[in-house]
């Protein structure tokens, strides 16, 4: 079994791993390899053939593949090694992979500093319950967008989509394009899940039918699906009796939530946060594990790529000043917290140190729709530090609150910081 | 020439494949037949995949009789066949001090029944063996005969090894009726033409009554079948140590918590008739009552550990007990009717049925020798069915071994559970071999983790179309008209042409 050194190893080839490996690069690192399940760099980028990537970065707006290849053309341009059609069977604590692959057999890898940027995984049929028979053609709407967009394949012809998740809103569109019919999406809440724009351009603008506080009571069909019954619900999920409709389809597809996909992180004792399922980590996206960070949607889902692409830099940054010994642990680290009707922030950690430096964007998500003007703030010992305004907040929707250098004095030797959204 | 057996097997489920196995000892030319794409796809696919001691069946009934019989012969069975079975023991927990006479009465009967190994557990020693255990548990029976296994597999060996010993296994092929003789089965109608033999064995689980009925058997006999619903939890959330029964009920064992062969800890089932032979829905109330079942014994256990739901449905049958003094009207049927010649009748073959299967395959060799078949011994016979790679359960040198034979061992298809392209390939070319995206789940147990085939769907669907030659559009989850695919995209419709 051969044993690889590097500076910096980056499990998973996303966005967030791709632009990991490449900060790690340009902030000192020598040695990089990325490892790669599947056959390609780019992760699930490759089949995210719609466009709406790369406004906030390139000011362009990009398919996904077009947006992959410029980070994946850089990595290549900066000497970045890479693994292809390789699996991470095991992680140690001392940054010591296990990885197998058909050309390579099983290889073991030693990192001196490591990057977590696994992705997430779709939530499935049993994380949301669904009663009904079992037949074929209950798909997440992800690997129906791999059969789409990168097999060549169309799962069905008339389809019902569970959740307003932006993948599930996006296929929406896609399945129209290519001659099927979706016949409605459903969402259980009374809001949206995913990006209102999504909404606009994939379900508004084909005539797509929404129905808020709605799900499936029952899947029908015992060799393939052959209908869906709906049914409404009230505020407390309980289905309304009466309400109950049988609709006709071959497909349901879910797009029920993301789940960062943590399965390496937890093998090696990362600490998750049990709200957004990633790891804690601090504005270096380091996590409790020395040496170990995490990059990307594996710390929680964010909604924009763009954002992905800024976590990597700042996680790749971190593991390069890792690997060359000029990290140092910080003397004191202050807790971000989610306040009033916040149900997280990221990073939960912030050092000091950091902040002297650079800006760091505190990202979270709100626990309850806002449809109206909000104040963002960031309160430390019971004073205001700063606050944002925004015209709404919807739990869809990350919101990004940027601390300063200039906030350094004045929140170094706190303990807390806690971030409240509340109507203006 | 028509085609003529000397045994004709009607179902491919745990007990079919498990006689199949034991009469290819001898010299006997055996089919056996399954409508289905697949052995074992039903029963015997969704149940609790346990062994049981023996504790709970009605003294005196042929269930007490096949389970003690049978629960031994699990171990030897396991070794020979080389399929996952540990034998763990388990636990029957009373919950409040109101439960604790039903452990007496449990530990009495399984006492006549003939169960060794049984023991009181105090509460303070239940706490130390399974710290997730509700606090308010007031004692347990441990029985330490009791096991897990994976039931699937144990069929599919018990099929190959059949296979090996010169037995045959026709899928997709339907039985429609006997061909008699006066008061003799001298063959049968199937939809793929009529098969002639000297034995004719009923081993058709939910559709038992419907083929007995046929051979002018037992009309009074009636199938209902119960469904049993059940959830699987993650096992990084929820680690049970052993098998907890909760104190039985008149209908039923109760819904129980389980750790499985497999790792994953499931809960259920529940106990209701219904009519329908096929309708293995899963139902809101029914997950429901599952999860609060569960979590009356392991109340950590949160609705957002469930990877996976699934229902089964039990053949239970209505056939008095036979012997003198014991009521009881839910018994197995395991019988050569005087009345029908050349006829083997096994039916209501419900809860131990699992355990009590290497008994009632057994049986069925004695109840043919008793009718005067000579039963030789083949020479060659082989009772080994070599152990199929498992790249999950293998040690670092050994995997090292396989990907050097064979470089596909070293790809994962299956990120959660660990499953390679070499196993799937390998259960493609099998004796008993996978044709469809379930049939390689049930044998490689990909598929089954967090991620519920959202990764590996597309990538074994794409193995199989390659494997078999065949487009990815033919590709079916279960055989008929379950195909995963409608057609091909405009674009690639467009390249392909």
């Amino acid at each position: 079994m051969s044993n690889k050194v590097y500076d910096v190893v980056v499990v998973g080839s996303g966005p967030g791993g791709l632009a990991a490996a490449i900060s790690a690069k340009k902030n000192g690192a020598n040695s990089i390899l990325v490892i790669e399940r599947d056959i390609e760099l780019g992760g699930i980028l490759l089949q995210c053939i719609h466009n709406g990537f790369g406004v906030e970065i390139f000011k362009e707006d990009l398919p996904g593949p077009s947006y992959a290849q410029r980070f994946i053309d850089e990595a290549l341009n900066l000497g970045i090694e890479s693994l292809l059609d390789t699996m991470v069977l095991e992680a140690a604590p001392d940054r010591r992979l296990t990885v197998t692959s058909k050309q390579n057999g099983l290889q073991e890898i030693q990192a001196k500093a490591l990057i977590f940027a696994m992705g997430c995984r779709e939530r499935t049929r049993a994380q949301v319950q669904l009663p009904g028979s079992r037949p074929a053609g209950v798909y997440t709407a992800g690997t129906a967008q791999r059969w789409v967009n990168v097999e060549g394949f169309m799962p069905g012809k008339r389809f019902v989509i569970l959740g307003s998740g932006d993948i599930g809103m996006i296929m929406a569109r896609r399945l129209t394009f290519e001659g099927a019919k979706v016949e409605r999406v459903l969402e259980i809440m009374p809001y949206l899940s995913g990006l209102t724009r999504n909404y606009v351009q994939c379900l508004h603008d084909f005539d797509i039918p929404l129905q808020l506080q709605h799900t499936v009571k029952r899947i029908i069909g015992s060799e393939r699906v052959e209908a869906i019954e709906t049914v409404a619900v009230n505020d407390h999920w309980e289905h309304i009796p009466g309400s109950e409709e049988i609709i006709p389809c071959d497909t349901l597809l879910l797009s029920v939530g993301l789940i960062p996909e943590n399965e390496l992180s937890r093998q090696v004792g990362v600490i998750l946060d049990p709200v957004t399922g990633g790891p804690v980590v601090d504005s270096y996206f380091h996590t409790n594990i020395d040496g170990i960070f995490a990059a990307g949607n594996v710390v929680h889902v964010y909604d924009l790529v763009d954002w992905v692409t800024k976590a990597g830099y700042a996680a790749g940054k971190g593991a390069a000043l890792y690997a060359q010994g000029k990290l140092g642990n910080p003397e004191h680290t202050i807790q971000s917290s989610a306040g009033k009707n916040v149900r997280y922030v990221v990073p939960q950690k912030i050092d000091p140190r950091a902040l002297t430096q650079q800006v760091i964007p505190l990202q979270m998500r709100v626990t309850h729709p806002i449809e109206s003007p909000v104040w963002v703030e960031a309160v430390v010992n019971e004073e205001r530090l700063i606050r944002r305004s925004l015209p709404y907040a919807r739990p869809g929707e990350m919101i990004t609150l940027n601390l300063k250098p200039n906030l350094a004095g004045k929140i170094k030797s706190a303990s807390e910081i806690k971030i409240n959204i509340i109507e203006r | 020439m028509p085609e003529t057996f000397d045994v004709i097997i009607i179902g491919g489920g745990v007990v079919g494949c498990m006689t199949a196995r034991f009469l290819s000892r001898y010299q006997l030319d055996i089919l056996l037949i399954e409508k289905r794409s697949d052995i074992g796809s039903v029963t015997t696919a969704a149940n609790t995949a346990l062994i049981h001691p023996g504790y709970n069946p009605v003294t005196g009934s042929l269930k007490a009789k096949m389970n003690i019989i049978a629960n031994p012969m699990w171990t030897q069975l396991s070794e020979e066949l080389n399929f996952s079975f540990d034998r763990c023991g388990d636990y029957v927990i009373a919950i409040g001090k109101e439960e604790l006479p039903m452990l007496d009465i449990l530990f009495e009967r399984g006492k006549r029944n003939g169960v060794l190994g049984m023991h009181s557990i105090s509460t303070d020693e239940m706490h130390k063996r399974e710290p997730l255990i509700n606090p308010k548990v007031s004692g347990a029976l441990f029985a330490e005969t009791g096991g897990m296994c994976d039931p699937f597999s144990a069929t599919i060996a018990s099929a190959e090894n059949a296979i090996m010993n010169g037995a045959q296994i026709r899928m997709n092929t339907k039985f429609q009726g006997f061909i008699k003789e006066k008061n003799r089965i001298v063959g049968i109608h199937t939809n793929t033409g009529d098969l002639y033999c000297r034995w004719a064995i009923n081993a058709a689980g939910l559709y038992s009554d419907l083929v007995m009925h046929d051979a002018g058997v037992r009309p009074d006999f009636k199938i209902t079948p119960r469904k049993g619903e059940y959830l699987i939890l993650d096992r990084a959330e929820s680690q049970l140590q052993s098998v907890y029964f909760p104190v039985p009920s008149d209908v039923s064992k109760g819904i129980l918590a389980t750790s499985t062969i497999h790792g994953n800890s499931i809960l259920g089932p529940t106990a209701r008739n219904q009519e329908d032979r096929e309708d293995k829905s899963n139902s809101k109330n029914g997950l429901q009552e599952v999860l609060s079942g569960g979590r009356k014994l392991i109340p950590s256990i949160m609705p957002q550990h469930v990877i996976s739901i699934f229902a089964g449905l039990r053949a239970g049958g209505n056939a008095s007990c036979e012997t003198p003094g014991v009521s009881y009207d839910h018994d197995f049927i395991v019988e050569a009717p005087s009345k029908v010649r050349g006829f083997i009748n096994l039916g209501g073959i419900e809860s131990p049925g699992l355990t009590s299967s290497p008994a009632i395959a057994q049986r069925v060799v004695d109840l043919l020798r008793d009718a005067g078949e000579l039963l030789i011994e083949k020479r060659d016979w082989n009772p080994i069915r070599p152990a199929r790679p498992s790249f999950r359960n293998m040690s670092k040198v050994e995997r090292k071994k396989w990907i050097e034979k064979d470089p596909r061992y070293g790809r994962i298809v299956c990120r959660c559970e660990n499953v390679t392209e070499g196993e799937i390939v390998a259960e493609i070319y099998s004796l008993v071999p996978a044709r469809t995206y379930d049939a390689i789940k049930r044998r490689t147990w990909l598929g089954t983790g967090r991620c519920q085939g959202g990764f590996d769907l597309p990538r074994v669907t794409e193995i199989l179309a390659r494997e078999l030659g065949v487009s990815q559009l033919v590709i079916s989850k279960k055989g008929f008209q379950s195909r995963l695919l409608e057609r091909p995209t405009k674009s690639m419709g467009e390249f392909r042409e």
